[in-house]
């Protein structure tokens, strides 16, 4: 009985597994994004080689400038990792330092992706040109479009931080965060090795 | 009540039996959640049916013109649209709300206001789907939409842009439904309720949850895709281009085949736990039955080019998925021989939800063994897209699904409202869809192999095929006849039924320890589990209604009701619609009040 | 259920099922047949043991009055084992055979095989002999006991053959461009037929509006009379071009394309006399014949072999008044009829494609305008597509 009763007072944070619900809410979440991923990458990689006209990906795709938005992208996610330890450490500083470097970095990011797209643009290369072009537009747009969610996250993230919101007990916010870029940096892997580098 | 307690009701900003439509808005408790679900969706029920019954008009006589070719090709396609994503999959839900908190012991679901918003995203997707009615362009490429047929040269208008909004509108709600269900079972089962002692019912909830959150993020690439085609102009499905149509076919039935088992598990779930109450015997064989849904949760990704034979795939993708879809009817042959073990050696007692029970496992029986049929393939290319097909699917899916929800509706409902359904009007609603769905459906097995294609506004009078096709119509009939009885033994029995007791049925499960209706939180204090059938065993069951049955010192906290997730539903509902404008930006209004909703949401505490 | 079952059967006797499934006219159809049938019986076997299983134990193990708590059994691990086992065979015995079957109904034939290229459009079926020559539409001439492969193709959406007692369906889809190098997809159906007759069948792909009216007819022949069907195609008849288009020929002048001789007669008046002078023709029919060239834009869409006419888009109709059905399969080929679908197709068949003698019709993007015909020019084509048989 005195279990029970210690139980009611506390069964407000009582979990089967001892996880927090939002983390594995989350990582549920991630489960169902992975296969809408795989589904636009398949996509993809379907019509591989099947445009009828130009302009191909061999043509277009210029590696050595997506290396370094990757290479940024990158570092955005140890930036992550890092400004989730500065949380834990209860460091406003450095919470706010590496949380700004995630933002910035990411946007940074989206800024090679827009200027990739508007290039392509002008070198003929549309939405409605072949099947290339209609598969890889969706394909890193919807990538982009997660990146941009994810930026807006963490500048919410940044506020709270600045106005002391962020201690050490709120972390689980941050790590969930976290958890999202990371998954958006993997995608990323994953489309730029089969979308650029494996042709 | 004593003093204490009725100082805790003032204090608790909840408001127990809060009454007013701004209540059931704001609403975040499973139970009211799921009372919404199954009204909505048993709303619907009647609307996918009225356009059954005009099918049935209009094919009772060979070159009828009852209804025009094109109203007939948005009847059959809205028919098939409603029943899977506006009735069947809903009413699930609808049990899944309520009562898988109450069978694992918990005061809510994980994410009460994301519960909220699932159910009113779905209320907008449903009405905004039906809406294209008023336009006189409701969807009519069928529920299966084929590419090419629903390119814009092909069927210009807006009839299929309803369609590719309305379902990426209720998938959003299907999947954060799926990601709720799946954190509550994992992780607010109560203390000792392990996964092997759960409920078959809250299991089967498990299994369809992660088909859920795997299955819709497909179909809404293949949706996204395909409005990319209509609205901007690309080239997935234009084979000019290279686009091929049957990509759409892989994608459409990647989905499309785990959802016949979402259509179907929680049916499976809910009879589990119907036999073994009216059996007065445990499910035999709990772990091979788990295992078994468990089994063809997986093996149903590997199944979907059994939609295909007739494509084109070669003999060697053909005979994979002959093979594959073959294996699949195993465990479920396991799951029917272990209800009727269960049933052997029993007790047996009929009341409505057991007669729901056994009718599946005869009909379902008939649809599993044509599906077996199907299988074959080169039997299956005289048998696809003829009614044979129909007769197969409406058996699994009337005969399994819905007599599966039925007899949910019948055992659960004095538990949801405190009082008894009527057993006269229910065992004549029994009968009545029994007759009538047979004689639906069994004709069709013989219009299919007499060559009667299926989506066909009318037939030549020198097939044959209208006596098959009478018998339908008059069987269609009846059929529908019942759900009035089930709709009128409803209303009469929250009106007038018999006051229920907390446990009228005599059954093992936790929920039956609560008093009907529960109170709004649930459990006064999360009560320890020992074993599958609690309430079987008297020392574990006093011990549980020793806790269940307590008036708590302080009444739970619980969350507080909130407008953000209609907020929210509106502005996902509304971010979709406005690509009818046709326009890249105008949904960027609907996205700024999405990230309006969210802030306010993310803000608000959760309990105040 | 079994009342309504002997019922079933009873009925099905007296009648006869011209798109039946289980009357197969050809070795394709029968292969998948016995497969049917094999795997029919496993399934009435199954429903069997599973039904009377149900009936026993509902009735032995109702609730007596009295009776206290069963003795709860959880489980049984060798009945488990049993009833994964025993279907598992069934499914062997049963995916054995299947997939023997799949391939070799894929296989291609061997030999003299007649190949037709089957195209389906919204809502008609044109079939093409790439080695005779011939085009023709909705109805399919083939001969008995030869080998034939059709090769099957779209103009616009996914449609699907099926003539069931010829065998299963397949589907008939649009062609994927590839790029250069590559070969593009396409369906075949390969069967020998093994009887004559006339056999039914429909598209069983929903394809718009006009779905279920898209009909086929399979002409099974002889190889003779296959052969002399053939032979009167390349033959125009004899009111096909008529006097020269350009002049206004009169009966009685001689046909730029005469020397018909082919057994799918024509009235008598219309064989050949002999010393070159050509028969006297219905005025009618030239009269039809007239519009058909010059009063309206008919050549624009359809062919007929001998005449200037070779549109592609729509039917071919040479040799049009020797069909059994129009507006693919839908009608019997009357002249009432006929004049019913020139004035109003889509009265006729909604969804149709052909534009109406007096309204216009968007086809996928293209606007045509009316045929702009009166009833007495109606009447007079009516005539003449009648008059070749």
């Amino acid at each position: 009985m005195a279990h029970a009763a210690a139980i009611a007072r506390d069964d407000h944070h009582y979990t089967s597994t001892g996880l927090s619900s939002w983390k594995v809410g989350f990582w549920t979440f991630i489960g169902s994004e992975c296969l809408f991923f795989a589904t636009l990458i398949s996509t993809y990689m379907v019509y591989k080689g099947r445009s009828i006209v130009g302009p191909y990906p061999e043509e277009i795709l210029d590696i050595p400038l997506t290396s370094i938005s990757t290479f940024v992208l990158l570092m955005s996610s140890l930036a992550m990792v890092l400004a989730l330890d500065g949380v834990q450490r209860g460091s406003r500083r450095l919470t706010l330092v590496w949380l700004g470097a995630v933002i910035v970095l990411g946007a940074a990011f989206l800024g090679f992706q827009v200027y990739e797209f508007n290039h392509f643009v002008h070198q003929g290369l549309t939405i409605g040109t072949n099947v290339f072009g209609s598969s890889f537009f969706v394909l890193t747009g919807f990538h982009g479009a997660h990146v941009a969610a994810g930026i807006i996250w963490m500048v919410t993230l940044w506020i709270l931080g600045a106005r002391n919101r962020l201690p050490a007990t709120a972390s689980l916010k941050v790590e969930i965060a976290g958890l999202y870029w990371h998954f958006v940096d993997v995608v990323w892997i994953v489309i730029f090795t089969l979308v650029y580098l494996i042709q | 009540m004593s003093e204490a307690t009725t100082a805790a009701k003032a204090n608790s900003s909840v408001h127990e039996d809060a009454v007013g439509l701004w209540s059931w808005i704001t609403t975040v408790d499973h139970k009211r959640i799921g009372i919404m679900y199954f009204l909505t969706s048993f709303f619907f029920l009647f609307v996918g049916g009225f356009e059954a019954l005009l099918i049935r008009i209009q094919l009772m006589r060979p070159e009828n013109a009852f209804i025009s070719a094109e109203t007939y090709n948005q009847m059959f396609t809205m028919h098939g649209t409603t029943m899977v994503f506006l009735v069947a999959m809903p009413m699930a839900v609808a049990f899944f709300n309520y009562l898988v908190p109450l069978q694992i012991g918990a005061r809510d679901v994980a994410f009460p206001r994301l519960n909220a918003l699932s159910y009113w995203i779905f209320l907008f997707g449903g009405l905004y789907l039906n809406s294209s009615f008023l336009f006189g362009a409701a969807p009519n490429t069928s529920w299966v939409g084929y590419a090419n047929l629903t390119s814009l040269q092909f069927t210009p208008g807006r009839n299929v842009e309803f369609w590719i909004i309305g379902l990426s509108i209720l998938g959003v709600s299907s999947i954060l439904g799926g990601v709720n269900f799946i954190t509550t079972i994992i992780n607010l089962r109560a203390p000792g309720m392990k996964l092997m002692r759960m409920p078959l019912f809250s299991w089967m909830t498990l299994v369809t949850s992660f088909l859920l959150i795997t299955a819709l993020p497909v179909i809404a690439v293949a949706l996204i895709i395909l409005g990319f085609d209509r609205f901007f102009g690309a080239n997935f499905f234009e084979v000019t281009a290279g686009g091929d149509p049957i990509l759409w076919q892989h994608l459409f039935w990647l989905f499309g085949h785990p959802e016949v088992y979402i259509l179907i598990l929680p049916a499976f779930g809910i009879i589990s736990d119907v036999i073994p109450t009216f059996s007065k015997k445990p499910l035999f064989g709990y772990p091979v039955v788990v295992y078994a849904g468990i089994l063809i949760g997986f093996i149903g990704w590997g199944v979907w080019s059994h939609h295909m034979f007739t494509v084109g795939l070669g003999p060697i993708a053909d005979s994979f998925f002959v093979a594959s879809t073959m294996i699949i009817a195993i465990p479920t042959g396991i799951k029917i021989f272990n209800w009727l073990a269960t049933m052997w050696g029993g007790a047996l007692r009929f009341p409505t939800p057991m007669l729901f029970a056994v009718g599946l496992v005869a009909v379902f029986t008939v649809g599993g063994l044509s599906g077996v049929m199907h299988a074959s393939a080169p039997v299956d290319l005289q048998q696809h897209d003829s009614y044979f097909v129909v007769a197969h699917f409406h058996y699994v899916l009337v005969g399994g699904a819905l007599m599966g929800l039925f007899s949910g509706v019948y055992f659960w409902f004095p538990k949801v409202t405190g009082r008894m359904m009527n057993e006269t009007i229910g065992k004549w609603h029994f009968w009545t869809t029994l007759i009538g769905f047979n004689l639906t459906f069994f004709p069709m097995h013989f219009s299919g192999l007499f060559g009667m294609p299926r989506r066909t506004w009318t037939y030549l009078a020198e097939l044959n095929l209208e006596t098959w096709n009478q018998l339908s119509t008059v069987g269609a009939f009846i059929f529908g006849a019942a759900s009035l009885l089930l709709m009128w033994n409803l209303f009469y029995s929250w009106r007038k039924g018999e006051k229920a007791s907390a446990n009228p049925w005599g059954a093992a499960t936790l929920e039956w320890s609560l008093p009907s209706p529960p109170r709004h939180y649930n459990f006064p204090a999360l009560p320890t589990v020992r074993s599958r059938e609690p309430l079987w065993d008297d020392t574990e069951r006093q011990e549980v209604e020793a806790v269940t049955h307590a008036e708590p010192a302080e009444e739970p906290h619980m969350p507080s009701p909130s407008f953000w997730p209609v907020v929210l539903a509106f502005g996902v509902a509304l971010t979709w619609i406005l690509l009818m404008t046709h326009t890249w930006w105008m949904p960027l209004l609907g996205l700024a009040l999405v990230a309006v909703a969210v802030f306010g949401w993310a803000f608000q505490p959760a309990y105040r | 259920m079994g009342a309504l079952l002997l019922m079933a059967s009873l009925s099905a006797c007296g009648q006869e099922y011209l798109q039946s499934t289980i009357n197969p006219v050809t070795d394709y159809g029968e292969a998948t047949h016995r497969l049917y049938v094999q795997v029919f019986w496993w399934t009435m076997l199954i429903l069997a043991v599973v039904w009377a299983l149900l009936a026993f134990i509902l009735i032995r193990f109702r609730e007596k009055p009295g009776q206290g708590r069963p003795k709860p059994v959880h489980g049984h691990m060798g009945l488990e084992i049993a009833w994964t086992l025993l279907p598992a065979l069934i499914v062997v015995a049963i995916v054995i055979p299947t997939i023997q079957a799949v391939f070799q109904i894929q296989r291609p034939p061997e030999g003299d095989v007649l190949v037709v290229e089957v195209t389906g459009k919204r809502y008609w079926w044109s079939f093409h002999f790439p080695e005779l020559g011939v085009t023709t539409a909705n109805e399919l001439h083939l001969p008995v006991g030869r080998p034939v492969s059709l090769r099957l193709e779209s103009g616009d959406v996914i449609h699907s053959f099926w003539v069931p007692q010829i065998g299963g369906k397949r589907d008939v889809n649009p062609v994927v461009m590839v790029p250069e190098g590559r070969e593009p997809k396409r369906n075949w159906m390969h069967f020998t037929i093994k009887e004559e007759g006339v056999f039914w069948g429909q598209c069983a792909e929903f394809c718009g509006e006009a779905h279920s009216l898209m009909g086929i007819r399979v002409v099974a022949q002889s190889e003779e009379e296959f052969q002399a069907w053939v032979d009167d195609w390349k033959t125009p008849a004899p009111t096909a071009a008529g006097p020269q288009v350009e002049e206004s020929g009169g009966p009685g002048t001689p046909t730029s394309v005469s020397g018909s001789t082919s057994a799918g007669g024509g009235s008598p008046a219309q064989q050949d006399s002999p010393a070159g002078m050509a028969p006297p023709e219905d005025p009618l029919v030239a009269r039809g014949r007239d519009v058909f060239f010059r009063e309206s834009y008919c050549v624009l869409c359809h062919a007929i072999e001998g005449t200037p006419a070779a549109g592609i888009i729509g039917p071919n109709l040479t040799r049009f008044g020797g069909r059994t059905t129009l507006a693919a399969g839908m009608l019997p080929n009357t002249e009432e009829n006929l004049i019913a679908w020139i004035t109003d197709p889509r009265g006729v068949k909604p969804g149709a494609q052909m534009p109406g003698a007096q309204y216009t019709v968007t086809y996928e993007g293209q606007t045509f305008p009316p045929l702009n015909l009166n009833d007495e020019q109606i009447r007079a084509l009516a005539a003449y597509l009648s008059s070749m048989r």
